[in-house]
């Protein structure tokens, strides 16, 4: 009886009691959804276009931000100055990097694996994966970064709100990553719907062969398409560093874009957004007031947990498309 | 044959019949209100141009869609809804248009799976691969490999499904569904993209198969000189009605039918 | 023209059914148990049998666990690890409430153990397919990774949240803890991973592993041969948790003598696809390659330096170990997806024409 009650009771009644730390909870939930929604962003872009399922779409996240801070360090101590100059051009030597890698996935992963299963590409982005930590951690080395948010210009500091008879803090850098997540999914959906490139980019994804029947060459599609979700990755990579250090655990917190492209639907752009907030909000909510009864640290699985319980009642996800299967 | 109801059905009764049935896709209507019968031992075409709902007939008679209208009585009992699985049970066995074989595995065992529903030796003899389980295996493999010499496929038998020739491949999935010894056999376009060599061997296969087994046997079939050589009666199907229904002579004077294939508004 | 078929001719088909119908197969099968048995044993350090045949037994054994969920029946699995920490804390925990029964007993219970589990997190297979079956998967490696060091029960309330392994014998010579020599260690795990590998064998090259096999490749059709898909894709789940479970105990028990919070996590269970995917998916001859492979490759980097001369730190080389397996795993799907076991059958073929081309 007890246990029930604390179940199902004693945490609505916190909520009520202490609304100001619900908000900010709730806050909290939704700043980490729109991380994870960028990550999502980045799966979505290449399975759509590709159908390929890029499992190394969190170490790019983190491979990006390390070029970012190394090249920028590097400039420093050739003696760029000042500091935003510095972090400017590292910023757009690192949006070539991101090209060089699209174009080195293309040539030496896509192209001699174009036609395989989908499931081979999903095992060769492993592979993928594996390589670029090492890679990362080879030239970056595998301490924590700090990223360079102030010569970046990125707000500082929170916005403090007296509400609910307490205090709701929302940090001025999370606010700018849900406007920019915001900006870059209206981008992308518009450029997926409206344009020339964005249908080539659906017939790809639908069957290589047809496509390469009407003349749309796979190669560019491929560069453009991993090149765009390497700079998600980067814009991503940025966001998260100027909250918390760059390191490389964040490669495991990116495989929690499964559970939200799960919610989401793999191919729904506007999807990863929705189901990067609710993942986000409901393992917040979940750690804080459910925890406590478990043991700190359900976050660590809270996620998968609800994409699981979503699957058994609607497997295509909220946006996802309806597969009927033909025979 | 004993049907679950426990009558006997006799050759030249409905073994399978089919009452007004209507399936529907979202907005696409694939079968509307169609009504056949199948007799027991009779070999059954169904014809018709593309898109007149005839593989969604077969998919529909052996339960992998359920249609919102009508009924199926199989062997004297009636359904709404059947299971594929249950299918199987009951002695329904049938071939695909794009064919469905299992390409990790060689032809022979390809075939031996037809088997599986007859094969029952418990996981623990299974575990050591040896007396009953054993003694299993060799039964039905004996029960495939007369199977294989009948359709000719003994020198490939060991060779995996996704490198064969697609007339091959064809064959193999017959042999699968034949392994099943079903009491009513769905072909779907068994002769599709065949020579005509090859068309002749299945052809005798298909009448083989109907002698010599007592198979019902219906088929979804284009070369029309292959439905009128090989039926006994002929269903014709057109944007998903029924529009002609009898022997070969009848169904190839109907002027329903000579429109339907001729594309003249109807 | 050693290895050809030609003039061995069987008369029944029970012979043609057998697993190893060649002559020169069997023989090789001979050589290599006596090379395990007898060889290893006797020739072999203590640093080779201790961090080298065992491990990768340990991990052959593993491999095959994920082989039949996803090699033979389709079923991704990225909740490997997790499962061997089943059996691995199931079998403390046994030992710890029965420590007059033999452990090799519980080894085997832990097994059962971990295969209730891994049915579990199984249920939900039936509507969900591909990818979202690694998610169920994903939820069981992070939910148990969570209860191993959350739940200190299962450690017996021990301050470090470690185990450590108590003393076990076997016909009176201790097999684990801290007494065990490496041989006694080594010819357990080594009769445990030929028994569990011949009743894989069993398994796979009947009718249950043909009903796996028909699932993977087009379980629509299957469900229309009569193949009933859940039960078929339950008794996968479990039979290859409970390998995963031996496979756990094994190695807590008989390799490392204890475990710790990060033993099972989420990089060991992708260090197992590796081996899967590199040794062959649907092998069990390629478990043996890809954990042979995978587990050699980097000691074999930590030592070449020192043969060719060149001195590197040896965190440089572990990160060059994530390149080079990165970078092989795309070559090896590039190359061949099948992995080493279909190099190995084509050497084979190549072998049954030998000398002539082909």
């Amino acid at each position: 009886m007890d246990i029930l009650y604390q179940i199902f009771i004693d945490p609505f009644v916190q909520m009520v009691q202490v609304p100001d730390l619900f908000v900010q909870t709730l806050w909290e939930g939704l700043v980490s959804g729109v991380l994870y929604a960028l990550i999502a962003l980045g799966f979505v872009l290449i399975f759509k276009a590709s159908g390929v399922f890029n499992f190394a779409q969190g170490i790019m996240v983190v491979f990006a931000a390390l070029t970012l801070i190394g090249i920028y360090t590097q400039l420093r101590g050739w003696g760029v100055r000042p500091g935003d100059l510095a972090a400017f051009l590292a910023l757009f030597i690192t949006v070539g990097v991101m090209f060089v890698l699209a174009v080195g996935v293309e040539r030496l992963m896509l192209r001699p694996l174009v036609n395989q299963p989908d499931i081979i590409l999903f095992m060769a982005t492993f592979g993928l994966t594996y390589f670029l930590i090492g890679l990362g951690e080879l030239v970056f080395g595998g301490e924590p970064k700090v990223m360079i948010a102030d010569d970046l210009h990125l707000p500082r500091g929170s916005i403090d709100l007296k509400i609910l008879g307490g205090l709701v803090s929302l940090q001025k850098i999370d606010i700018a990553a849900a406007v920019i997540a915001s900006i870059m999914v209206a981008t992308l959906a518009v450029f997926f719907q409206r344009t020339r490139i964005g249908r080539a980019l659906r017939a790809v994804a639908d069957s290589h062969k047809a496509a390469l029947s009407v003349g749309i060459s796979l190669e560019q599609i491929w560069v453009i398409v991993w090149f765009a979700a390497g700079i998600v990755a980067l814009a991503t990579g940025i966001m998260w560093g100027a909250r918390s250090n760059v390191s490389f655990a964040l490669q495991i917190i990116a495989l929690k874009a499964l559970p939200v492209l799960i919610l989401g639907g793999f191919t729904s752009i506007p999807g990863a957004i929705v189901g990067g907030v609710i993942i986000g909000v409901g393992e917040k909510l979940g750690e804080f007031y459910w925890g406590p009864l478990l043991g700190s640290g359900i976050e660590s699985w809270l996620a998968y947990f609800i994409a699981l319980a979503f699957l058994l009642f609607r497997p295509q996800g909220l946006f996802g498309e309806r597969i009927i299967e033909r025979i | 044959m004993r049907s679950p109801t426990g009558n006997e059905i006799a050759a030249g009764e409905a073994i399978l019949s089919v009452e007004n049935v209507s399936l529907a896709f979202g907005g696409v209507k694939a079968i509307s209100d169609v009504s056949l019968d199948i007799r027991k031992g009779e070999i059954r075409a169904i014809i018709g141009p593309n898109g007149a709902g005839k593989t969604s007939m077969l998919n529909v008679i052996n339960g992998f869609y359920t249609p919102q209208k009508g009924r199926i009585t199989f062997k004297g009992a009636t359904r709404t809804k059947m299971r594929p699985h249950e299918a199987a049970l009951g002695g329904i066995a049938r071939t695909f248009q794009n064919v469905a074989l299992f390409r990790g595995m060689t032809a022979l065992d390809n075939i031996m799976t037809g088997r599986s529903l007859k094969m029952h030796s418990n996981f623990f003899w299974q575990l050591l691969r040896h007396g009953p389980a054993m003694r299993e295996e060799v039964e039905h493999r004996k029960r495939v490999e007369d199977i294989i010499e009948f359709l000719e496929i003994a020198h490939i038998r060991k060779v995996p499904v996704g490198v064969l020739p697609y007339g091959l491949q064809k064959r193999v999935e017959l042999g699968r569904a034949l392994a099943m010894e079903p009491d009513l056999l769905l072909l779907d376009e068994p002769m599709a993209g065949m020579n005509l060599e090859e068309k002749e061997d299945m052809s005798r296969y298909v009448l083989d198969v109907n002698n010599f087994y007592g198979t019902t046997i219906a088929l979804i079939e284009h070369d029309m000189g292959v439905v009128m050589d090989l039926s006994d009666r002929v269903v014709v199907l057109d944007y998903g009605r029924k529009i002609a229904d009898g022997t070969p002579d009848e169904v190839k004077a109907n002027k329903a039918v000579i429109d339907a294939y001729l594309g003249v508004a109807h | 023209m050693l290895y050809r078929e030609a003039g061995q001719f069987k008369s029944t088909y029970e012979a043609d059914a057998a697993v190893f119908p060649l002559r020169q197969d069997r023989i090789g099968i001979a050589v290599i148990l006596v090379l395990a048995f007898v060889v290893i044993p006797l020739t072999g350090s203590s640093f080779v049998l201790s961090s080298v045949m065992i491990p990768i037994l340990v991990f052959s054994l593993a491999a095959i666990a994920l082989n039949i969920l996803t090699g033979y029946t389709g079923l991704i699995s990225l909740g490997t690890a997790g499962f061997m920490g089943v059996g691995g804390y199931a079998c403390y925990k046994l030992t710890s409430a029965f420590p007059g029964i033999n452990i090799l007993v519980h080894i085997a219970l832990s097994g059962v153990f971990a295969a209730g589990v891994g049915v579990l997190f199984g249920l939900p297979s039936l509507r969900i397919k591909g990818f979202y079956l690694a998610v169920a998967t994903l939820a069981a490696q992070f939910f148990l990774s969570w209860f191993f060091i959350r739940v200190p029960w299962i450690y017996n309330y021990n301050v470090s949240g470690a185990i450590e392994v108590p003393t076990r014998t076997l016909f009176g010579v201790p097999i684990t803890g801290p007494n065990a020599t490496p041989m006694a260690r080594y010819y357990v795990v080594l009769g445990f991973v030929v028994v569990m590998t011949w009743l894989a064998s069993n398994l796979v090259h009947g009718r249950i592993g043909r009903m796996w096999m028909a699932v993977r490749d087009m379980d629509i059709a299957a469900e229309l041969i009569g193949i009933r898909l859940y039960p078929t894709k339950l008794l996968a789940f479990a039979v290859s948790s409970f390998y995963c479970g031996v496979a756990g105990a094994l190695m807590v028990f008989l390799w490392l003598g204890a475990s710790e919070a990060d033993s099972f996590n989420i990089n060991q269970s992708f260090l197992i696809l590796f081996m899967v995917i590199i040794g062959g998916l649907g092998s069990l001859i390629g478990s043996f390659f890809g954990a042979a492979f995978i587990w050699g490759l980097p000691i074999a980097m930590r030592v070449a330096p020192e043969y060719l001369g060149l001195t590197i730190n040896s965190a440089t080389v572990e990160h060059l170990q994530f390149m080079v397996v990165g970078a092989l795993i795309i070559f090896f799907l590039i190359v061949e997806p099948h992995g080493l076991a279909r190099l190995w059958q084509i050497g084979k073929q190549k072998l049954r024409v030998w000398p002539f081309p082909y």
